[in-house]
């Protein structure tokens, strides 16, 4: 009987184990990809890239480690620097202007009675779990009549009065007690003072939580600068397909995929914590 | 708190709280004008568009819902989307609780943790440049086959593509769902599992009789997460496939995207309409179920 349960706790391990293996192999196979020279990859890729006969290769470590890809895509390719700079206007102008519109709206939620306030989070709430294709074409509409299409200020408008992170930070600034709201007011704080010293700092981890999601959600972002911008200079890295079928620029393709996640892998390793309660607090129920 | 206060100054502060009720509204007015510009009054136009003809704006009744429902490719893409919840759904789900249960007890549950979670950080596009050279027909898993003189096949360009949706569904939300279950597991007392055991109650006892009962509000919540991040897998499908993937794959993203390209707006209002009105429905629902077994 014991026997049998260690054996089945053996098992259960390994296949767990090969689980989360599976879960890291991209990262290290992209890895190891841009670190390989031209012939490795062309060893091991060759049947993919030029139509060699055989199978791709796995590679597991490069054997001649080199950065030559890096450089290439960072000196020699313009268009990469584009798209990185798109990205990175996309993802901190909709960060920004989340952490001054939808913080105002969660601590008015979450601290503040007035009429329409249940109504008010429902349609928060509906709005944060519609999917994309539902609001697609209410969005062109609006886009289109501001004339924001093909502009990033298309993305970046209405992802910064996205639903989610008021929500997310909602359930955090709840959690800050009311006896401490009253007892600054009876001592003469005024309103923006209580949004500024208690709920800014007590509510940080929401506020940091919602802006890691964020983050990973704006950073690979693909619908939506599919379907609003039709001038390629302004397409971000997520929806750059790096090309891999010569040899010259699978390496390239590799190194992109790298620069690419490693932004969203640095966010990830940083706010593993705020990630994980930012999930739990986009499902906990009124 | 708020409410003693309340009473406590009923008398000279009826004032005070509607100026205070005031600064709540200037608090989410801001959000609520962008959300207003931005999703409210153009869903409401499209509201009015799907019962407008496509060329002359006159009303057209239900003409345009009738067309979407008779459309073989919506019909193609809603039966794939089934096909795909049903599948996935239950799938990624209990995957996810078996692997929550045995990390929730384990010393090692929060390293492991991490690496379930690596995936949702992965841009797709890295992802699809993987799937790539992985699926490719002389790729990674046929050369793999190939080791076990198993004939591999063309994966992205038959059948089998809906199978490495499913898979890549559950690869990439496997970390997210075992957090939330986690997150369930961590509402359970201890103290009741003391009590059992006192009682003599094994493993197994303890997992149907306690932990199952008690993660059922989770269960609800986990559900309706994992289906609206179904609809992200278009994502990688997209990157992989293009805009006409083999037909298995063919989802409501693919459908919107072309009729999009065509100006097809008054379909795609209707089926927006549509789409909005189920889901609408199916969150009530299990929002309704949730509660109801929460009170029973």
């Amino acid at each position: 009987m014991i026997r049998g349960v260690k054996i089945s706790k053996i098992i259960l391990w390994s296949l767990l184990g090969l689980l989360a293996l599976l879960a890291l192999y991209p990262v290290f196979f992209l890895i190891m990809g841009s670190l390989m020279g031209n012939d490795e990859l062309a060893e091991y890729l060759g049947a993919v890239i030029v139509q060699k006969e055989g199978f791709v290769d796995v590679p597991l470590l490069p054997v001649y480690p080199t950065l030559k890809h890096f450089v290439e895509i960072f000196l020699d390719s313009p268009e990469f620097f584009v798209m990185f700079w798109n990205s990175i206007q996309i993802t901190f102008g909709v960060l920004a202007g989340q952490l001054v519109v939808a913080t105002m709206a969660a601590w008015g939620l979450a601290k503040y009675d007035f009429p329409g306030k249940r109504g008010c989070l429902l349609i928060y709430m509906i709005l944060m779990l519609l999917p994309f294709q539902v609001l697609m074409l209410s969005e062109y509409l609006v886009l289109d009549k501001l004339n924001l299409t093909d502009s990033l200020w298309g993305i970046i408008l209405p992802g910064v009065f996205s639903a989610f992170p008021v929500f997310i930070m909602y359930r955090f600034f709840r959690e800050i007690p009311d006896s401490l709201i009253e007892s600054a007011r009876l001592d003469g704080a005024r309103e923006w003072q209580l949004f500024w010293y208690i709920a800014l700092p007590l509510g940080s981890s929401g506020v940091i939580a919602s802006m890691v999601l964020e983050f990973l959600e704006y950073w690979s972002l693909i619908e939506q600068p599919m379907t609003f911008l039709k001038d390629k200079s302004l397409f971000p890295l997520s929806v750059f397909l790096p090309d891999i079928t010569s040899i010259g620029r699978s390496g390239m393709a590799f190194a992109a995929s790298v620069v690419t996640f490693i932004p969203a892998l640095l966010v990830f390793l940083g706010g593993q914590d705020y990630l994980e309660q930012g999930i739990m607090a986009g499902a906990v129920k009124e | 708190m708020h409410k003693q206060y309340r009473i406590r100054n009923a008398g000279h502060t009826k004032i005070n709280r509607k100026r205070r009720d005031f600064c709540g509204l200037l608090w989410i007015l801001p959000s609520f004008l962008g959300v207003l510009v931005f999703y409210l009054l153009p869903y409401a136009d499209v509201v009015r568009r799907s019962f407008s003809g496509a060329v002359d704006n006159s009303f057209a009744g239900i003409e345009n819902y009738r067309t979407v429902l008779g459309n073989t490719a919506f019909l193609l893409a809603v039966k794939n989307t089934l096909r795909f919840t049903v599948f996935c759904i239950p799938a990624l789900v209990f995957t996810a609780l078996l692997c929550a249960v045995i990390l929730y007890r384990s010393r090692y549950g929060a390293v492991i943790k991490s690496a379930f979670l690596m995936p949702m950080a992965l841009p797709a596009v890295s992802v699809a440049l993987m799937w790539r050279l992985l699926f490719h027909p002389q790729g990674i898993v046929n050369g793999w086959l190939a080791g076990f003189h198993i004939n591999g096949s063309d994966w992205m360009n038959s059948g089998s593509a809906f199978g490495i949706l499913v898979g890549s569904y559950i690869w990439k939300n496997l970390g997210y769902d075992i957090v939330l279950w986690m997150a369930g597991l961590s509402g359970i007392s201890e103290h009741i599992y003391e009590a059992a055991r006192v009682d003599g109650a094994g493993e197994w006892q303890c997992f149907w009789y306690i932990t199952l009962p008690g993660l059922k509000t989770s269960f609800y919540t986990i559900t309706v997460l994992s289906f609206l991040n179904s609809f992200k897998v278009f994502r990688e499908a997209y990157l992989v496939a293009g805009d006409y993937p083999h037909e298995s794959i063919y989802m409501m993203q693919h459908l919107f995207n072309n009729w999009f390209r065509s100006f097809s707006f008054d379909k795609m209002a209707a089926a927006a309409v549509l789409e909005s009105l189920v889901l609408l429905a199916l969150i009530l629902f299990l929002e309704r179920a949730a509660n109801r077994d929460n009170v029973g």
